[in-house]
């Protein structure tokens, strides 16, 4: 792994990201932040047949947090809604292929524990 | 600046053993998170080692030599305390962990006995969470209504409201002397005048004043002064809440326990006097300790001269900051502000801003510094902050500046 949080392809994601704005009428719908540095995330998703379909985020932070959200929106779309409960921090590491220290950990965790409170009502920083 | 002022600095650099520090990337330390927690001097660590060497015990309790000696050095910080922010007595000075425990104690105790339905407590849009929800916790017991002195565009409270927010029905105004995030320094006297006007009592929020310039509770005249140990040289966990003797002796306790007592019967108990009916439980004795060395060592350096030095080193950011392109600074220009800097740089989020200063060494602090109402109302979500201490130099703040370069150049597209 890198020990540079800002390789080229995480700055690329952050200033432009994919995913990133709302869907029409989306099937799950949520919003946090992180309390420590007020990052926000919102987390939409579009679910046919049990299968994320489409996804967006949308919400304000620095780069690791906008980043790692755009990432995790364009590996999910296309699996299976069940499956992104298996998702965990190292999944997230090994996505943006970087150490991460543990107060910047949480930036890089706020898109997963959106998205996994939104699906399933999983309130807890992901493992 | 002053090459002399700098002389001092050289001298004065010495004496905080973290100083000397490089950290793990071969960047000696620059530490402008002053604002958060000051370093600390050998002086105030020995003297906490000393403390837990020679004569650890309990204070106010055993009839042993070791609890004597601690009692003493305990109860000498007081009257320092007492002489560094000039109160007519050590009796007007309240022992707390902190000046957020400081102001949950005038909340708890003197809010319960004096606030109801129809009063009003003012605070100010520019206050640091600790006079924030500590008022929104028992107003919801109390039922008084809570109102906000609002925020100029420029960082400043907006004064022309006031006359139509401080009334007859306020019964106690509490601000912050000098900002966390805008680095403005409020007209504590004028509020105080403008309150005592009403029949309002005052609660001043010292944290960053009381470290970063002389401050004098009589000539201030507001009822009640919190500050922390932790932001001027001391250890954490200790603060101090003055008060003055005729609204502090009314006042219930807050905490019941050891120490606060003069008689505990089945039936019930009777308080012990002021200062210590408010100082339940046994008590950070080596932090008291430690903040009397911290007193002793700013005393040393002069609180004008601190002053002096800030504002100077302050005016200097200011100069170099200006040269970065991009970069707004929230708040006041240099002369109506204490020692420290809050800005935005267009492009970066604070968090990463910090993230490429701590490459070079330089520490500053990134978020909404508990002020999130206050970063709300300046339209920003963030910011990043360089604050600063006597023993900071131009030096570091061109290393900071260069570093901003860097984390542009990062960013660029």
């Amino acid at each position: 792994m890198s020990d540079d949080l800002y390789r080229e392809a995480i700055l690329d994601y952050y200033k432009h990201p994919r995913h990133k704005g709302h869907l029409d009428n989306p099937d799950i719908q949520y919003h946090d932040h992180n309390p420590f540095c007020g990052d926000e995330i919102t987390v939409e998703l579009k679910v046919e047949n049990g299968v994320v379909v489409d996804a967006a985020f949308d919400g304000h932070g620095c780069a690791i947090s906008q980043a790692t959200a755009s990432m995790l929106m364009e590996e999910i779309i296309g699996k299976p809604l069940d499956d992104l409960k298996a998702l965990d921090k190292e999944f997230i590491l090994e996505m943006l292929g970087i150490e991460i220290g543990p107060v910047r950990l949480k930036c890089a965790l706020l898109p997963l524990k959106v998205l996994k409170a939104g699906a399933y009502g999983l309130e807890e920083w992901p493992e | 600046m002053q090459p002399a002022t700098l002389d001092r600095t050289t001298t004065i650099r010495q004496d905080f053993p973290i100083l000397q520090r490089v950290l793990p990337n071969g960047s000696p330390l620059i530490y402008l998170d002053n604002a958060a927690s000051s370093q600390k001097p050998g002086g105030v660590i020995r003297a906490m080692d000393d403390y837990y060497r020679r004569y650890n015990a309990n204070v106010h309790r055993g009839v042993h030599t070791l609890s004597e000696e601690a009692t003493a050095a305990f109860e000498a910080t007081r009257e320092k305390v007492a002489r560094f922010i000039n109160a007519p007595s050590a009796r007007n000075i309240v022992y707390t962990s902190g000046t957020t425990a400081s102001i949950n104690l005038v909340a708890y105790s003197w809010g319960r006995a004096n606030l109801g339905p129809g009063d009003e407590v003012l605070i100010t849009e520019m206050e640091h969470h600790a006079n924030i929800v500590p008022w929104q916790i028992v107003q919801e017991q109390l039922g008084f209504t809570l109102r906000y002195v609002p925020v100029t565009d420029h960082g400043t409270l907006d004064l022309e409201r006031l006359p139509e927010l401080l009334t007859e029905r306020t019964k106690l105004f509490s601000f912050v002397h000098a900002s966390n995030v805008v680095g403005t320094i409020n007209p504590v006297r004028e509020l105080v005048a403008a309150a005592r006007a009403v029949g309002a009592k005052v609660l001043v929020d010292g944290a960053q004043s009381v470290p970063h310039m002389p401050v004098d509770v009589q000539a201030l005249d507001a009822d009640f002064y919190a500050f922390s140990s932790h932001k001027m040289c001391g250890p954490t966990g200790f603060g101090i809440l003055y008060g003055k003797r005729e609204v502090l002796e009314p006042m219930p306790p807050f905490m019941g326990g050891g120490d606060m007592i003069r008689e505990v019967t089945m039936a019930g108990s009777k308080w012990n006097t002021v200062p210590f009916k408010f100082e339940a439980g046994t008590p950070a004795i080596a932090e008291a300790i430690g903040l009397g060395a911290a007193i002793d060592y700013l005393e040393q350096a002069g609180m004008a001269w601190v002053h002096d030095h800030e504002r100077a080193i302050t005016r200097y950011a200011y100069e170099r900051l200006a040269e970065v392109e991009e970069l707004h600074i929230l708040g006041p220009g240099p002369d109506e502000r204490g020692g420290l800097v809050s800005f935005t740089l267009e492009g970066v989020h604070p968090h990463d801003i910090s993230a490429i200063l701590d490459r070079s060494g330089v520490a500053v602090r990134a978020g909404h510094h508990c002020a999130q109402p206050l970063h709300d109302r300046l339209g920003v979500h963030a910011s990043a902050r360089a604050s600063f201490y006597l023993y900071n130099t131009p030096e570091e703040v061109d290393v900071l500046v260069d570093a901003l370069h860097q984390a542009q150049d990062v960013f660029a597209l």
